[in-house]
Formats: C-alpha cells, structure tokens, sequence
C-alpha cells in the first residue's frame, strides 16, 4: 500500500521535472535560434521563402474562416443589439470582437493547425530521414539554415494573417449586418470608426499576434527538430505542436488580456 | 608533421546513458586507403562513423583526424574539419525539397564563395563523375535507390574531401548499382586521392574493392586483416559472417529464459 503511494508520488515528480526539463530545452533551444538567426536575416531569400509556405499558403484558410466568423458575429451580435435598440451599434461590437480578440486568437489556433503542423512535420521528416545529419556533416548548421528561417516567416507571417482576418471578418459583419438585414450602412461604420482606438485596440491586437505568432513557432520549430526518427515520431510531435500551441495560445490570451484591457 | 593515419582511434569507449555502445575501440586508417568496418546490424559500426564525424562525443578515449583531437575541437573548428569531410548516409539523406543540381550545389553554395558559373561547371563535373549528369534537372522522388545514392555521393565528393565516410553503401541496391556503387567508392577514392571508411555488412562486394577490413561485434573489434586475411580466416566469428552461417559465435536466438522453464512456467501461472 505504502509503496503504491509512494510509487504513484514518484511517478507524478517524474512527471513534473521532466516537464520542467522540456521546458528548459525548448528556452535553450529558442535561444539557439535567435542566435542563429545571422544568416537567415543576411539572406532574406531563405525567409521569403519560408514567407510564401506558412504565410502565403495559409491565406485560403484565414480569409475563409475570418468570413465565416464576421458572418456569425453579424448574424448573433444584431440578434442581441436589436433587443436592446442599439443595432447601429453592431459595427462596433464587429470590430472590437475581432481587432481584440478573435481575430488574433482565431488565426493563430488556424496558424498552428495550418502552418504550425506543417513545419513540425517538415522538420521531423528532416531528421528522420538524416537530411539534418546530412547538413550538420557539410558543416552547415541546421539551427541557422533549417530552423531560424522558419521560425522568423512564422514570427513576420501571423500578425499579418490576424490583420487579414480581422479585416475580412468586418466586411463578413458588413454583409450580413448593413446588405443582408439593412442596418444603416453610415451607423455602422461612423460608430466603429469613432469606438475602435488605434493604440488601445489595434496594436494591442498587433502585439498580441505577435506573441502569438513566437509562440506557434517556436513550438513548431522545437517539437519538428526533437521529433523522434520515425514515423510515429513525427505523428506524435505534430500533434503535440497542435495541441500545445492551442493551449499556450488561449493562455497567453488571458495574460495579454488582462495586461492590456483591465481598468482602460 | 600530421601522422600515416588519417584517422586514429584510441582506447575510444561510447555509451547512450548508461548503455555501452563501444568498447575499448583501436583502430588507424592510413592515407589513400579504403577500409571497411564490418560487423552485425546493432554493433556500433555507425555510432563508430558519427565519432569520428564529430556528431557524437566519446565517453572517453581520442579520436583523432589528420592530427586532430575530433572531441576536443570547438564548433567553428569542427566545423572547419568537416568541410575537409564527405559522408555518405544510408539512404543517401537528399533534400527532398531541392533538384539533383541543388543537392549537388548546396555544399558549394553554404560552404565558398564561389560564383554561379563555376558552381555550375563543378556540380556537372561531379554528376558526371557519378555517370549522372544527365539527371540534374530531376528531384530526388524521381529517382531510383541506386541514383539517389549516386547523387548524394557526388554532394558528399562536392568539396574534394580529404576523408569519404560511407554509411551500408550498398543497403537495399539492386546487383547493378552495387556494382556500380562500389566500382565509384573505389575509383573516387584513388582519384580523390582521398582516405575511405565504409561500414557495411555487404561481405562479397566489399572484399573485392577495400584494402583492410576490421570487423565489430558488441561494439568490439574482434578481428581485421586484409581481404585475403579474412577469406582464409579461421576466426569462428570472421567464418559465420563471412560465410553467412545463421548459429555460431553470433547465436541465432536471442537470449531468454530455457525453453522448458517458459513453456511450463507460462502454463502453471
């Protein structure tokens, strides 16, 4: 009985220290990559490149989602205001909702599944297959040519994504709330343009894509190098980067939040 | 005044935590000579390769390239080291996301300061060499076992190495591109004027191109010699390998509890 529970308290601090440990190899290992980051910033080639992959490509899915989530916020927003007569309102309920929250929040979770995914399994592929063995061997080194270039496009490529969504997402409430239900096109967009603040709002909405953006990269770029050389490996380490990036995500929200709009 | 060896390994033990994975190793390759380092699937024959490479650090022991301690090297020094370096990967480790001409390319490209043109002329030259040059424009998921191997051979030769590292160069080739990969291994040695370590497990092909072999077991050397040494030998160990004998020195089971006590102690349970 004793040994059970003391065997099950072992387990639970093996747990805990090699989560610590993790946690000191992903800080070190960021650390590399900024060091690093030399070459990839003297040639930018190898950044736009990254740019076009996990920025570019994930256009399709921000401009879609975004649509969608301006829509229902139109549709929900215009079905609470109008109870309340305040309908003209719904400009500003469209904008603050996504410059704030949802578009940073919403196109990094979409980050992380799109382009986040793919440079883990990328990076892992890489190693399984011993092409950063290969590198390391040509005396090139795969933090600085493989890793910092894609961590940077990730870092660059979210706050412009979030931005992106956020913008089609307005028009998406603009379809639905001004051209489909008739809310007075002039209310709309004179009352969002008077409430939404440019320092308040939009770059506290910029810096919290930013932060966004190291993260999902980090965690991308950290799992893809350490992923074990084989295909469960890789599965595994992609889908740790899904999940773990949509848990840091929602919790560095809440810090910025709180930070950021408490008490303004 | 660098030493006759190449390369020289001494009392070199590795271990993975607390696993030996090498023990005791000596061994010297001489300059311009192609060695083979054979042995079981599991002996330590590639850990051995990644020493000397630099990508694995000794538990303890030296090993030394062209004079120079590989452990106690810093970074930017071994990385100086290893442009003087080729290594050839299993399953030849190309880029997938880059053309033949780029895999060949990418060493010249990260490694000099050469221009475009005279990179062009030197990676033709190399694919030439490797009877490839007509496959430049190709990437690498259009390519058989046998080129890929070929073209990651002509980027591990990119920078005129002083050492080829070739790691199971004939795993999973047809009898053709071993052939072939074993006529290159040699002709690229002599002409490169280069030293050559091959790991391999591949017996008749590797006895017709190397000038001496040392064969591992458990992460020991247990016997070396020259080709004829090893065709003669009546080291039981060399005889099961070389002749493919399934039970000997290496058993065929692994080890586990008697026959008898599993089966009735499995039953009385």
């Amino acid at each position: 009985m004793l040994d059970a529970i003391l065997g099950s308290f072992a387990r639970l601090g093996f747990r805990v220290t090699s989560r610590i440990q993790r946690l000191g190899n992903a800080s070190r290992f960021l650390l590399a990559t900024l060091l690093g980051s030399g070459t990839a910033w003297r040639r930018f080639s190898l950044i736009v490149r990254e740019l076009y992959y996990s920025g570019v490509l994930s256009l399709i899915i921000i401009l879609v989602s975004g649509l969608f989530v301006g829509m229902v916020l139109g549709l929900q927003g215009y079905d609470t205001l109008q109870r309340y007569g305040s309908s003209s309102a719904l400009g500003v309920l469209v904008a603050l909702s996504l410059v704030r929250e949802l578009g940073p929040v919403v196109a990094a979770l979409l980050f992380a599944s799109r382009a986040g995914s793919a440079i883990t399994a990328e990076i892992g592929l890489m190693r399984a297959t011993e092409q950063l063995s290969a590198m390391e061997m040509m005396a090139v080194d795969p933090v600085a040519r493989v890793v910092a270039p894609r961590f940077w496009a990730g870092v660059i490529s979210m706050p412009l994504l979030a931005a992106l969504f956020s913008a089609i997402g307005i028009f998406g409430g603009y379809l639905i709330g001004v051209v489909l239900i008739g809310v007075d096109e002039g209310s709309f967009w004179s009352q969002m343009q008077a409430a939404v603040d440019f320092r308040l709002d939009i770059v506290n909405g910029f810096i919290k894509s930013f932060v966004f953006g190291v993260i999902v990269s980090w965690i991308a770029v950290f799992e893809g190098f350490h992923a074990a050389p084989s295909a469960e490996g890789v599965s595994a380490a992609t889908t740790r980067t899904v999940v773990t990036s949509a848990l840091a995500i929602l919790a560095a929200d809440f810090i910025l939040t709180a930070f950021m709009f408490t008490g303004a | 005044m660098p030493s006759e060896a190449l390369v020289k390994i001494s009392d070199l033990n590795f271990a993975y935590d607390s696993r030996p994975i090498l023990t005791g190793i000596n061994l010297e390759i001489p300059r311009g000579k192609l060695v083979a380092i054979m042995g079981t699937s599991g002996c330590g024959k590639t850990t051995l390769l990644r020493l000397i490479g630099g990508q694995l650090m000794a538990s303890s022991g030296k090993v030394e390239v062209d004079g120079q301690n590989v452990g106690a090297l810093g970074r930017s020094d071994l990385f100086k080291l290893r442009r003087r370096m080729g290594m050839l990967f299993q399953f030849g480790a190309l880029f997938t996301d880059l053309s033949v001409y780029d895999n060949v390319a990418f060493p010249l490209r990260e490694n000099t300061d050469l221009s475009e043109d005279l990179i062009h002329d030197l990676v033709l030259m190399k694919l030439h060499a490797v009877g490839l040059r007509g496959a430049h424009g190709l990437m690498p998921n259009e390519l058989s076992g046998g080129m890929s191997r070929r073209v990651a051979l002509a980027r591990a030769i990119a920078l005129d190495p002083m050492l080829m590292m070739y790691d199971e160069p004939f795993a999973g080739l047809d009898p053709i591109s071993l052939a072939i990969t074993g006529e290159l291994i040699r002709k690229l040695n002599d002409a490169l004027g280069a030293s050559s370590i091959m790991v391999t497990h591949d017996v008749p092909e590797s006895l017709k191109i190397v000038d001496y072999v040392y064969f591992m077991a458990a992460g020991k050397i247990v016997a070396s010699g020259t080709p004829d040494d090893i065709r003669n030998s009546s080291d039981p160990f060399v005889r099961q390998f070389v002749w493919g004998e399934p039970d000997g020195p290496v058993p065929f089971h692994y080890p586990a509890p008697t026959y008898a006590d599993e089966m009735l102690g499995a039953r009385h349970a």
